[in-house]
This record gives structure tokens, sequence and C-alpha cells, in this order.
């Protein structure tokens, strides 16, 4: 049966019903089904997130300069931002102001989480959807070492290199343990490199794989500690003290030295690997343009990465902010946080209970009380579904709209809005990518539009940090080592009752928390996060969200190896850990891929 | 079992989501032992949580490793296992066992891939029994087993001719290896808010 959604996409239901689940490299658990038709090409699509989400319940009544500490938890790849974004809504809640080396400090922590996320995003979670490790095996390693050093001044580009890589890929695989190279459905027509740029790619797999832990090692300086870094509310928790020498914790120069040191590599590598490879792998995918979904009509960006402290400002703001709806590029528009009928949630479709379902609740007043149950038209059973029912409650994911719009969020749509803007840093590099590839504006808004901002997005976070180091070393030079506010430490300096929000940009997209403080405790807590707003279910008016729309018209080389679905959905860089919580716990299994 | 020549580098690491009641017998584990036990230099004790592949680089420096973690044996709740070496999962299509297992199953490989996976591996997991109480604490099989946890991990250490001495003076909170609210005692004081 064929419907029109209201914004714009054809659903037909009736053709052979494709389940994955769960979607494997993700952080989290995910399912999704889709519908084929006669040709296999994708025409209805299901993304539900099946665990459930919960860290409103357990904030309540906790102290609010703790939140961070536990939003840092609900995830393992976004822990930092999570933190972040916490401190800034307790800041705004109670009108606390940072100095300028903590802003500089934070910002310079939050780019350095975008570079490794997207460098580790690219190579370890989303490349072997375009790049067949196996056939790296059959490359030939002088025909490879040409093929990089035609795109590329980066060293590591050897006929011997190459040669000795293969021989260590080839022992791996023949002792058995594929390991993180399981799971792929090597062979497929659907990869379409020639083997000596596999195998280009698993080198850089490796070799980003070594580089990508000295970044973490910003977060251990400025966070006293890693994995798990600390934050402040009111600044930074690290002291500086240039003079000193071997002072705990504080930050010296030897200290921005070697911070300093690692970004510039960090910009080589994105300059001299990760961007040219992403140029040189999309070559070879100019004719497979699907993905796009949302993208070229709604997309929805917060901005981050403020010049000026505590001036979140979209003037301020060096990552753009803004919304997109209906296509039209030539209109920005302003997004508020605090408007009650912008950023509103909906459970029509969602595994929650609403007093009115046909309404949407703004985070400072949003709801969290599960009601697991399933539609009518479902197969199977509660503990063990087989195919769900779309029409009814389908998902742990509840669905955030921006004035009543499904939108998508992440790299590309802060792209687009930038671009949209006509702010150069962000249009020339777009401009000259398609053109090296002599691909149309059109093409951008694809899967392959989402990996190649997210590239291009990781050199300008290079650069940028390379002006925020250059800012805070001028700053304490200057004389000014102060990195905390504590004028409103103590909660007898707050007010009876307080509410604020505080937002960022995660590498994944649009991230934003909601606070509600009273009586010194935290009275309700609510995370709208990226992957709520791509992996939504659909609304009372039946917009879907960005992965489904994403799905929609994909023609599958063989519905029982769906690596198209996986391709596309991975481009999002889809963290499900803090959009959801675990149901059950079988979330390691190999993937199971079922067609009806 | 060999022993440990004096360079050999260890990591005492545990992981899991401590916001998923027994999930976090890992980091629970590792904070306890980390509260009883001072070590020498030569050992790194981290709290991984559900980090993944960004825990490559511990793996990679060090020589020998301990990790807790929960494990999905099928075997009565709180019953503790020690799997050594080559039994660390780390081949695909091994029986489930962590439940972050893809997880860290990868950063083995991965560290393997890079050539420089620990020599000597012995994981500490225990079996859970509840995993769907969101932000709720350890059950109480389960919390029952840290202690029997941390002193399996100091049997091992001595065995690799290594000694973990108790604390003569408790830990100053500063020091604590998890703070802010979530150390095991706060966390279990309000988990379930009323």
């Amino acid at each position: 049966m064929g419907i029109q959604t209201p914004n714009g996409f054809n659903l037909d239901n009736s053709g052979k019903r494709i389940v994955v689940d769960p979607v494997t490299r993700i952080e989290g658990h995910m399912r999704v089904e889709v519908n084929v038709d006669a040709d296999n090409v994708i025409r209805n699509a299901v993304s539900t997130g099946t665990m459930w989400r919960g860290i409103e319940v357990i904030l309540k009544n906790r102290d609010p300069r703790d939140a961070w500490a536990f939003t840092e938890r609900i995830c393992g790849v976004c822990t930092g931002t999570h933190a972040l974004t916490s401190v800034r809504a307790v800041e705004n809640a109670l009108g606390i102001t940072i100095p300028q080396n903590a802003n500089s400090i934070r910002n310079l922590m939050q780019l350095a989480l975008q570079v490794q996320d997207h460098i580790v995003h690219f190579y370890h979670l989303h490349a072997l959807d375009w790049v067949d490790v196996i056939s790296a095996l059959s490359a030939d390693p002088r025909a490879t070492s040409t093929l990089a050093q035609s795109i590329s001044s980066w060293p590591l580009s050897s006929p011997g290199y190459f040669k000795d890589l293969q021989t260590r890929l080839k022992k791996f695989v023949e002792s058995g343990q594929l390991g993180p190279f399981k799971n792929g459905y090597w062979g497929s027509k659907a990869y379409k490199l020639p083997p000596e740029a596999n195998l280009m790619a698993v080198a850089h797999y490796l070799e980003a794989l070594d580089f990508q832990k000295e970044i973490v090692k910003i977060h251990t300086i400025f966070g006293g500690k890693n994995p798990h870094p600390n934050w402040l509310v009111g600044g930074v928790p690290c002291p500086i003290n240039v003079d000193g020498t071997g002072a705990v914790g504080a930050i010296n120069m030897e200290r921005l030295n070697l911070i300093s040191s690692i970004i510039d590599r960090l910009i080589e590598f994105n300059e001299q690997v990760y961007l040219p490879d992403v140029a040189a792998i999309g070559s070879f995918y100019k004719d497979w343009l699907y993905g796009g979904g949302l993208s070229g009509q709604s997309v929805l960006a917060y901005g981050d990465v403020p010049e000026h402290a505590n001036d979140y400002s979209s003037s301020s703001l060096k990552l753009p902010r803004g919304a997109i709806i209906n296509g039209n590029l030539a209109e920005v528009f302003p997004v508020d946080h605090a408007n009650p009928d912008e950023i509103q949630e909906f459970v029509v479709h969602s595994w929650y209970k609403y007093p009115d379902e046909t309404k949407g609740l703004h985070p400072w007043d949003g709801v969290t009380e599960p009601n697991y149950v399933l539609g009518p038209n479902a197969k199977g059973t509660k503990t063990a579904i087989e195919q769900l029912d779309e029409g009814g409650k389908y998902s742990w994911i509840k669905a955030p709209r921006w004035r009543g719009n499904a939108m998508e969020v992440g790299p590309l749509a802060r792209w687009v809005v930038g671009y949209a803007q006509n702010k150069s840093e962000f249009k020339d590099p777009v401009d000259k990518f398609l053109k090296d590839l002599s691909l149309p504006l059109s093409a951008l808004f694809s899967t392959l539009g989402r990996t190649a901002a997210r590239a291009l997005e990781s050199v300008w976070a290079g650069r940028q940090m390379r002006y925020f180091q250059d800012k805070l070393v001028a700053n304490i030079k200057a004389g000014d080592s102060s990195t905390a506010n504590v004028d409103k430490w103590k909660p007898e300096s707050w007010p009876k009752e307080a509410k604020g929000f505080g937002f960022t940009e995660a590498p994944r997209g649009a991230l934003a928390h909601w606070i509600r403080i009273k009586d010194t405790k935290i009275d309700n807590y609510q995370c709208v996060v990226p992957t709520t707003w791509n992996g939504s279910p659909r609304d009372p008016k039946g917009n879907i969200g960005a992965f489904e729309a994403s799905l929609l018209n994909t023609p599958m080389v063989n519905p029982e190896q769906p690596l198209e679905i996986l391709r596309t959905i991975h481009s999002f860089d889809p963290c499900l850990a803090c959009s959801t919580h675990v149901m059950s716990p079988d979330g390691q299994e190999l993937a199971k891929v079922k067609v009806r | 079992m060999p022993t440990s020549s004096q360079a050999d580098r260890i990591l005492v690491l545990g992981i899991g989501n401590i916001l998923w009641a027994d999930e976090g017998f890992g980091v629970r584990a590792v904070e306890e032992f980390h509260r009883r036990y001072a070590v020498p230099e030569n050992i790194t004790i981290l709290d991984g949580g559900t980090q993944g592949l960004y825990l490559v680089n511990y793996l990679e420096d060090a020589d020998r490793l301990i990790v807790f973690d929960a494990i999905d044996y099928g075997l009565e709740p709180g019953q503790l296992k020690v799997v050594r070496d080559e039994e660390v999962p780390r081949f695909t299509g091994a029986k489930k066992m962590s439940l972050h297992q893809t997880g860290f199953q990868e950063v083995i490989s991965a560290a393997d891939l890079l050539g420089r996976c620990p020599k000597h591996l012995a994981l500490i997991g225990c079996q859970p029994l509840d995993l769907q109480d969101w932000g709720g604490p350890l059950t109480a099989p389960v919390r029952d087993q840290i202690n029997p946890a941390v002193a399996l991990a100091v049997d091992i250490l001595a065995k690799w001719g290594v000694e973990a001495a108790p604390r003569t003076a408790s830990l100053p909170e500063s020091e604590r290896l998890l703070a802010n609210d979530i150390d095991h005692i706060h966390y279990e004081m309000r988990a379930r808010p009323a």
C-alpha cells in the first residue's frame, strides 16, 4: 500500500520485508526494517532503537554540579561532549560565566574530540562499507604506491611499505581471526574499489588506529585523566602555571608545547591522509549518490565553538547555527532552545506515555515514562519481535521536531547551514571537493556527501585547534592564568528554582541538555541527542525521520547482504547508547538478516 | 605460569557501564581494587568504562592484562569465572561472553593487528543477574563477588611475581578512581530516586 508522508516521501510496504538486527559497528543497539520492491529497491524504511532511555530518571535529585559525570557515562564515544553540554546547561541555569582561558580550553577539547571521532568513525566504523578488505590481499603493492603518491605527499607510500602491510594483513586473515574485519560482506558487487585502493585504505585504517591515541592526549592533559576527563561548572579543572615544572595536573609550557605538536600532526593527517582518502574513494562511487534523505530538505545545526567566552549567539559561534526547511537554502532560520514552540518531542510511535500524544513536549517539560506495547500488526512477541508495526509504537527513541519538521543533524547539516549562510570557510571547501570530482551541488545531499562533510569538518577543526591554542598561549603570556570562576560554586548562592539549557555540536550532530533545578537539586533533566533527531520514528502527522528517509529509493545488489543499508546508516555515525538503553543483552550477536 | 620480568608493564582494567546495573561490575571491581591496594610503578589501573576501540593504546602499552567484566556464560548469577590468554575471546564466532564482547574483542584484535597485544591476558568475569535496570545499582549476588574478584586479581598478580600491597592509609577522595557522586558508595546510596 502506498502513502505519501507530509514531508514528501512515498512509502510502500507491500514488498518483501528485510530485517537487519542489530546494525553492527555502531555504539549501542539498533534495528532497521525495509520493504523492497520487485527490483530490490527500498520503498519503505523503519528504524528503531531497541533500547530504553532513562538518564532523566537517574539524575533526579542529584547535585547539578555532578551531572556532567553521569552524562559522561551514557556513551562510550562522545563522553566529553555530553559533559560539556551538561556544564553549559548548569551555567546557563545559574548565570555562571567562565574565563576566556576556560573557553579556549573547552574549545580545544571539543575540537580534539571532533577530529578523533571523525577519523575513528571514517576508518574504523565506516570505511569498511566502501572498502573490501579481502580484495586488498590481491593488490599490487607497486601500483598501490603509485596510486598513493598520486593523491598525496604523505610519506608512508613506498611499494615496500604496502608489501609489508599486505603480508601482515594476509597473516592476520589466514590466522582466522578477522577481528575488526568480521561482519563484512566481502566480495559483494556493491564494493567498487580496485584492489590497490582497498590496500591503501587498509594501510590508513591501521595508521589511523595508531594515530588516534595521540589526539586523546589533549584530553588527558586538559582533563586531568582519560578516558573519562574531568569537567567543572564555572570553567575547567586544570590550573595554569606556566613557570611550573612538576606541579601535578597544572598546565605548563612543556604541556602546551606537547599539545601544539599534536595539533600540527593531526592537521597533517587530516590534510594528507583523511581528506585525500575520502576523495579517492568517492571518485569510485560517483554513480552511487543515494542516501540523501532529509539532508537537501530540512537540516538543523545548533552551532558551537564560541569565539568569545559566554557568548553563544550565532555571531560568536564558529560552527554555524540555524535551521533550513523545505529545501530552501535561501533562508536560514534562527534557533531558540528556550522557545517552547520550537524543539518538541513526540511519542505517538515511541514506547513512552504522554497525557496527550497528539502534542509534543518541550524538553523543559519533558516526560520519560515507558510504555512498551506493540502495534496490532507486529509479528512475534514482545521479547522476540519478528516484524515491527510502524503504524503503532515501534521505537525507544522519541521523535524530536523543530517547529513540527523532522530534521537531519550532523556534519552534513552543519556544512549545509554554513554553505547556505555563504560562509567561505564552509562554502569554498565544499565547492572545491565537488569540483575535483566533477560533481554538481546536488551530489552533496547523499551518503557520500555526509561522509565528505565529516572529512572536511575534520580539516576545519584541526585548523581551529591551531587558532585556539595560539589564542590560549597569547592570553596566558599576557598575564591571564584564570581557568575557573567559583563565585557561584556554593549552592547557597543559587535561586530556589532555576532552569537552563546547554548545547554543543557533538561529532554526530546537535546535542542539547535541558535542566530544571529546585532547592539546589536536579528536578528535571532531559537530553535530546543527535541520534534521537536522526533516528527518530514517525510523528503524529506521519513525517519520517532522517534514517528512514535516507534509505528510501536505494537499490540493493543483494537484500541478503544489506551493505547499502549499513553504508547509509553508518554515514550518520549513529550512537544509540545515549538515545536509548539496552533492552536485551544480545547486542553482540552477529548481524541477523531476515528476508520475509 | 611464567612470572613477569621486572620491566613488564601490567594493565588492570575494568570495563562496563555503571549506569546499567550489573553491567557496571567491571568498573566497580577495578574501583575497589584501586581503593584497597597500592601497586608498584609498572602497574596501571584503569576504569575503561565503555570506551571500546579507544582503549587500544592502553593495551598496546601493556605486556600483561587483567580485565574485570560482566560476562554471559549462562552461569548462576554472581558466579565468577577466570579466562586466560587465548581463551579470552578474540575469534569471530566465539561463544557469547562479554556483554560488550564485540567492543572488547575488537580492541584485542586491533592491538594484535598493530603487533602490540599483551602477551598474557586474564579475564575475571562475573555472571550478571540484571542488565535492564537503568540507573539501578549492582544486584546483591554480583555485588557480593567484588571482593572475591579483587582477591583473584591479587592472586594472579602474585603468580606473575608482583605484589599488590593493602593500603595502610585510606585513599584520599581526590585520588579515587571515580568521583563526583558516581563512585560506588554515593552512586548506590541514591541510585533509586524516591
